[in-house]
């Protein structure tokens, strides 16, 4: 039996495997790129010019550290365990994902690849990389799904203030699979110039471990700054996992503090019986997509299967192979909540707290709001709050029956 | 068998002082029974191995064409097991010809290697290409495929690095397929001269025949091919001519274009 604690120190292996997931699955065309992202990444972890840069850009230009917040009126409504917010959604662009999206701008840069591709869903990572690129010079395009263009109008209107080039995607599934494949290619056909900025903690070694690495200062801090107020570690910590990358962000530094709890909660759509979801770790099974062995929603072919959800972000069949990790060997559970109970959790924490949370970050808020009912006040639940909920005002409005 | 009939297929393009040209056509596209129809036809056009793709839900290497026939053969509902049995039942009636799998590894993974490597064994399957399965991490499924006589095929391309093509060369069987360009599947105007500088690298750590694919669109492309290469790849161009077709003309016209790649004919003029 492998010890956890000291397995997430020793993981990614040199095969870039999290146990049996992760790895690189990828043409061999690619195969170079990869390497030489690898080769770059393992230099610039430990170079000072790179990390004080990195962590200057995060502090003056991104907001870094992010407060974290006792909800006291949702604590109340709830009458059970304190809620702490880690309030992602104060940093700039909106949601956590700009600590990625600056990271390997500012590594994409130093390797002199000037043309950068991303792909999006709900179009926060599509924002935060347009974003970066516009702020170090670099060349920015963004593949979209075209179903995801038509839900997500603002932020891709935000893309192109900042002039990037969004290139909606027409092919299979329309959604942010489809994407990441048209990324792919892209990348298969420019590599020589052209560095891949992938959102999630997703897609062929070294991105599952770079990205996760740029996103734990989300847990740091939360660990830190909890540990200041309240004197103790809390009882369990929250987040939703679409890919992965906010809630892997937050759990990694937890992973040693065996007493925490760690939940992550998946998109349960119209309800996993349904067949309608995005709840990967919860329905799934191990299979390869985009680079990586990890759990993955198929048919009894091997096919993809499509993936449902209210929340564009969290639409995707497959998920992190650290999470998948972390499922494995026990660390982390999995849950899943579906669009109408996210869609509640949204409204509450709008009217007790006076904050919109992203449609995504509604999932991991209303796993909170039940899972404090239960519990007693001397308890700590701590709350990823991924993002900020302004891109998905037409979404609540109409499942709302609400007119803007 | 499968290195076999790889073997002797290479062995006499060499002697008939000729390129070898190997077809790709997307299993259950149009349909099934086109399939099965098609395969034999454009062997007797002169195709002198087939390449027959397994439809995979996210292609992350096909350009627009080949996506769009996978797209059609799963709403068919064409599954890797169809696939083993299509090759099956051509075995019998195209018993020389090499019949090469090409696909994403999900599906494959998906249905055990074990029984994937027997089920191929049985249908009588040659060769094994999967596109996103470098050598890195095909360990397993080559062993697999090694203990049942199939033969795995390595993709290389203009990006590889000397150790990636050294140690692919090392495990390969039948022969290899070198990409010419660094892009996805498709049709293209000319063949890259990027190809020529991978093949001179790949020679040097092989004495296994070459195919080279890509891009490969017209009878020109096959004939610069067969200077450097002992064999040419056409997919996509051969696709489109399917995708043009109405079901009435499919087989006619696909064999007019096969006759035209292998230089039985003389090409028409701007036909690409």
């Amino acid at each position: 039996m492998v010890d956890i604690n000291q397995a997430n120190r020793l993981f990614p292996d040199d095969r870039g495997r999290f146990g049996d997931f992760g790895g690189k699955f990828i043409p061999e065309t690619l195969m170079a790129a990869v390497s030489e992202l690898e080769s770059a990444y393992t230099e610039a972890k430990e170079n000072d010019d790179f990390q004080t840069r990195l962590a200057n850009l995060l502090h003056s230009y991104a907001g870094r550290p992010t407060s974290l917040y006792l909800a006291e009126n949702l604590t109340r409504a709830c009458g059970g365990a304190k809620i702490y917010l880690k309030r992602e959604d104060l940093a700039h662009t909106g949601a956590h994902k700009i600590n990625n999206a600056l990271g390997q701008a500012l590594l994409a840069k130093r390797m002199g690849k000037n043309r950068i591709i991303a792909e999006t869903g709900a179009g926060q990572h599509g924002v935060a990389s347009a974003t970066a690129c516009a702020m170090l010079g670099l060349e920015c395009i963004v593949y979209m799904g075209s179903e995801d263009v038509k839900r997500q109008s603002l932020n891709v209107f935000r893309m192109k203030l900042l002039e990037a080039e969004v290139i909606p995607v027409d092919s299979g599934t329309k959604t942010l699979k489809d994407a990441i494949n048209e990324a792919i290619r892209d990348w298969v056909t420019n590599v020589e110039t052209t560095h891949y900025l992938i959102g999630s903690v997703v897609g062929p070694h070294p991105y599952p471990v770079m990205v996760r690495d740029f996103q734990t200062a989300i847990g740091r801090e939360a660990r830190a700054q909890l540990l200041e107020i309240e004197g103790k570690l809390p009882d369990y910590v929250l987040a939703c996992v679409g890919g992965g990358s906010n809630s892997i962000g937050m759990f990694y530094p937890f992973v040693p503090d065996e007493d925490v709890k760690l939940i992550g909660l998946e998109a349960g759509g119209e309800g996993v019986e349904t067949g309608n979801h995005s709840a990967t770790l919860s329905a799934g099974r191990p299979g390869v997509l985009h680079g990586a062995m990890s759990y993955l929603l198929q048919d009894e072919h091997g096919q993809v299967m499509e993936t449902h959800s209210i929340s564009a972000g969290l639409d995707y069949p497959g998920v992190g192979p650290e999470h998948s990790y972390l499922k494995a060997s026990g660390r982390a559970e999995y849950r899943d909540v579906t669009d109408g109970q996210a869609l509640d959790a949204f409204h509450l924490l709008c009217r007790t707290e006076g904050i919109i949370p992203a449609l995504e970050s509604s999932h991991a808020v209303s796993a909170a709001v039940d899972l404090a009912k239960t519990l007693t006040p001397d308890q700590v639940v701590l709350v990823c709050l991924s993002g900020r909920g302004d891109k998905d005002i037409d979404i609540v409005a109409q499942s709302s029956g609400l007119q803007i | 068998m499968g290195e076999l009939r790889i073997r002797r297929m290479f062995e006499k393009v060499r002697e008939q002082k000729r390129p070898g040209l190997i077809v790709f056509v997307t299993a259950g596209f149009p349909d099934m029974d086109a399939t099965m129809e098609l395969v034999p036809a454009l062997v007797a056009a002169g195709a002198d191995a087939v390449e027959l793709g397994v439809p995979f839900s996210d292609p992350l290497a096909e350009g627009p064409v080949i996506q769009e026939s996978s797209f059609k053969a799963l709403q068919n509902g064409t599954s890797l097991e169809d696939c083993l049995d299509i090759t099956e039942a051509l075995r019998g009636q195209i018993p020389d010809t090499p019949l090469i799998l090409m696909g994403y590894y999900n599906p494959i993974y998906n249905y055990g290697l074990i029984p994937f490597a027997q089920g191929c064994h049985q249908a009588g399957v040659d060769g094994l290409i999967t596109v996103d399965l470098p050598g890195f991490e095909s360990d397993h499924l080559v062993a697999e495929c090694q203990s049942h006589e199939i033969s795995t095929i390595p993709l290389l391309a203009p990006t590889s690095t000397d150790e990636s093509i050294k140690a692919s060369c090392a495990e390969a069987s039948g022969f290899i397929y070198c990409i010419s360009v660094t892009g996805v599947t498709g049709a293209r105007e000319q063949v890259s001269g990027r190809s020529i500088e991978l093949l001179d690298r790949v020679k040097s750590n092989t004495d296994l025949p070459l195919a080279v694919g890509f891009g490969i669109s017209n009878r020109t492309h096959v004939e610069e091919v067969g200077n450097t290469a002992d064999a040419a790849v056409v997919g996509s161009a051969l696709i489109r001519v399917m995708l043009e077709s109405p079901r009435k003309e499919l087989v006619e016209r696909t064999s007019r274009f096969v006759r035209e790649l292998a230089g039985v004919t003389l090409p028409n003029q701007g036909v690409v």
